[in-house]
């Protein structure tokens, strides 16, 4: 098909409004990563966000991740909840998402009904501050684990991947005599890798992200994980973490980054990992908003 | 045809299953529930997840209508003892600070709404109409890059542009001969900017909705309308725009069914005590009031309050979901 002129002035037109409307999306960002590399002596010379440092240093990178820092330290943490609580996440909603699939089970509906009402109606901020206080678990690696456990929405929406699966499966290999486990473990679960790894993508990034249960139930700097260090650093500066070791060296460094350089990398570095997955994974959560269309 | 796109999005809880299997009474339910005790086995634990943890907080919202000591047992939870009725209730609506956070509550959802629900839509129109797949793609990605940033992340980002110390927009303003200015403490400005973050952070993301119901509508759709002589704006005003209305209403219809949610995180982030007058909202009350300033059956009272009434909203976009022909929650 031939454009017309007016189709082609379109089409520039559009891009042009995209282009612009992409910069919008992506400036704000690199201009800190651009700031987290501004030397405490360009600083004093040119100012601080500019789009290039001419000479880019890592000092700011160098400080906040020294030996033993409680930067350091905040990595391990978000790390280890990520993994547990993607786990332990996967491990709770697989076999709900399985039970609640079998059109033949007694009182589905019911079941169903009681997990969709929390989706609707929550006890609030203070009922469940006062639970994980009465639980113990205030100071507790586990109060950013176990309130987390199950994501109804990402429930639902692995039940319904399974609902498509035929259950003539299941009746062929009862009729080959596997037992209920058999069946769940050597037929649905491969069958259900696609929306297993696509929803264990979802906990991974929401533990990495999530932080504000660990700003109310943890008080002990050390077990505070990554997003409230940098929650830190940004509201109050990097003194206040000045009794634990590894950031108390600024004064030692010949050229100190700018306050505002260490803020700028302490986001790049609290970023990083999920900028370095995104492009792959990126797809994993679009195909998301529709899966749970499949079947409705 | 297209699948309504109230099917699409809704997580169905019916799947077109009778109530309870077989109406045969107690004995045949019992029969029913033993064959499939391995089935019962593998749900009992994840249930008892939902009973702990978001169940048992829905009983504590009794301590609303108690004066709440955290110093007794779990015991005083239950006793009749410190029972006051709606003392704190009564207490939160008559209160200077009742209708300032109520409507800055509403106010600020508004304002979301308003820029935040049409630009992914027209996003998305323009991305539609965009013929080079690989500028496509890019675009598509980089628009959702903001979504996966964690909020403290975003607000972070957000203050290194307006901070007064070298801020990228204070930089710009000041090359162009003006004055530096604190915007983030400024209560003309604040709402503006917790717009223009939202919109950033999730304007990309909220399009794909709007992309995936304009990848089922059908190509002769188009070439009839070309035929007919229609130029591209009227080609996207007149077929692409009404083949996705109802994916519009229906989002419409939630987005103000939630309108009580108006960005907690982002204003706890974000705000200080010169801007409290336009944000502070109901959350971050609650969160101030009850549990920093420790008045946890107040809290509680407040935090029930708006629970209620998003339930309440979140019903009456449903009924209207249905009524107009669409599938809704549920």
């Amino acid at each position: 098909m031939k454009l017309s002129r007016g189709e082609k002035l379109f089409d520039w037109i559009n891009i042009l409004v995209l282009t612009i409307v992409t910069l919008f999306f992506l400036v704000p960002f690199l201009s800190v990563v651009s700031t987290s590399l501004v030397s405490g002596r360009e600083y004093a010379l040119r100012g601080l966000f500019i789009l290039y440092p001419h000479r880019p240093v890592l000092n700011s990178y160098d400080m906040l991740l020294g030996q033993g820092s409680i930067v350091i330290n905040a990595y391990f943490v978000t790390t280890a909840r990520v993994i547990v609580g993607t786990s332990l996440g996967l491990i709770f909603t697989f076999p709900l998402a399985y039970v609640l699939s079998k059109r033949r089970l007694y009182a589905r509906v019911p079941i169903t009904m009681f997990i969709f009402f929390t989706m609707l109606f929550h006890g609030g901020l203070i009922p469940n501050f006062v639970l994980i206080e009465k639980l113990g678990l205030l100071d507790s690696f586990w109060s950013m684990i176990l309130p987390n456990l199950i994501n109804p929405w990402w429930l639902l929406i692995m039940r319904n991947f399974m609902l498509a699966i035929p259950e003539e499966l299941e009746e062929a290999a009862i009729m080959d005599g596997a037992s209920p486990l058999v069946v769940l473990v050597r037929v649905y679960l491969p069958l259900s890798m696609p929306v297993i790894a696509t929803i264990g993508l979802w906990y991974a990034v929401m533990h990495w992200n999530y932080w504000f249960d660990a700003a109310i139930y943890i008080n002990d700097p050390k077990k505070l994980p990554l997003q409230l260090i940098l929650r830190g650093i940004l509201e109050y500066g990097t003194g206040q973490y000045s009794d634990y070791s590894g950031l108390a060296e600024m004064t030692e460094l010949t050229d100190p980054p700018p306050a505002e350089s260490l803020k700028a990398a302490m986001i790049v570095i609290t970023t990083l990992p999920i900028l370095m997955i995104y492009p792959f994974i990126q797809r994993y959560f679009v195909k998301g908003i529709m899966l749970g269309s499949i079947k409705g | 045809m297209q699948q309504p796109l109230g099917e699409q999005i809704r997580v169905r809880v019916d799947q077109d299953a009778p109530l309870f299997t077989e109406k045969r009474g107690f004995r045949e339910a019992w029969r029913q529930i033993k064959r499939d005790r391995f089935l019962y086995a593998l749900a009992a634990l994840p249930l008892l997840y939902f009973v702990i943890f978001r169940y048992l907080p829905m009983v504590g919202l009794i301590i609303a209508f108690q004066d709440y000591d955290p110093f007794l047992g779990i015991g005083a939870i239950f006793s009749m003892d410190n029972f006051v009725g709606v003392k704190h209730f009564r207490n939160f609506f008559d209160s200077i600070f009742f209708w300032n956070i109520v409507r800055n509550t509403v106010v600020i959802s508004f304002y979301k709404l308003l820029f935040g629900f049409p630009l992914p839509i027209i996003l998305a129109l323009l991305i539609n109409e965009v013929r080079v797949t690989l500028f496509q793609r890019t675009v598509q990605t980089i628009s959702y890059l903001p979504h996966f940033f964690s909020m403290v992340v975003a607000a972070g980002i957000v203050r290194a542009m307006l901070t007064p110390q070298g801020g990228l927009l204070n930089q710009a303003i000041v090359a162009f001969g003006g004055e530096a200015q604190a915007f983030l403490t400024d209560p003309a400005l604040f709402r503006s900017i917790l717009v223009t973050m939202d919109v950033w952070q999730q304007a990309g993301w909220n399009s794909i909705i709007f992309l995936a119901a304009m990848a089922t509508i059908n190509p002769e759709m188009y070439e009839a309308a070309a035929m007919d002589g229609a130029n591209r704006f009227q080609r996207m005003w007149y077929v692409t725009l009404p083949s996705i209305s109802f994916a519009i209403v229906i989002i419409l219809i939630f987005r103000i069914g939630g309108m009580l949610d108006a960005g907690f995180e982002q204003i706890l982030l974000l705000y200080s005590p010169s801007v409290y007058s336009v944000s502070d909202i109901i959350d971050t009350y609650v969160y101030r009031a009850g549990l920093i300033g420790r008045q946890y059956s107040f809290g509680a009272a407040v935090g029930l309050f708006k629970s209620v009434l998003a339930l309440i909203l979140m019903y009456m976009a449903n009924k209207v979901a249905h009524y107009l022909g669409q599938e809704g929650l549920w």
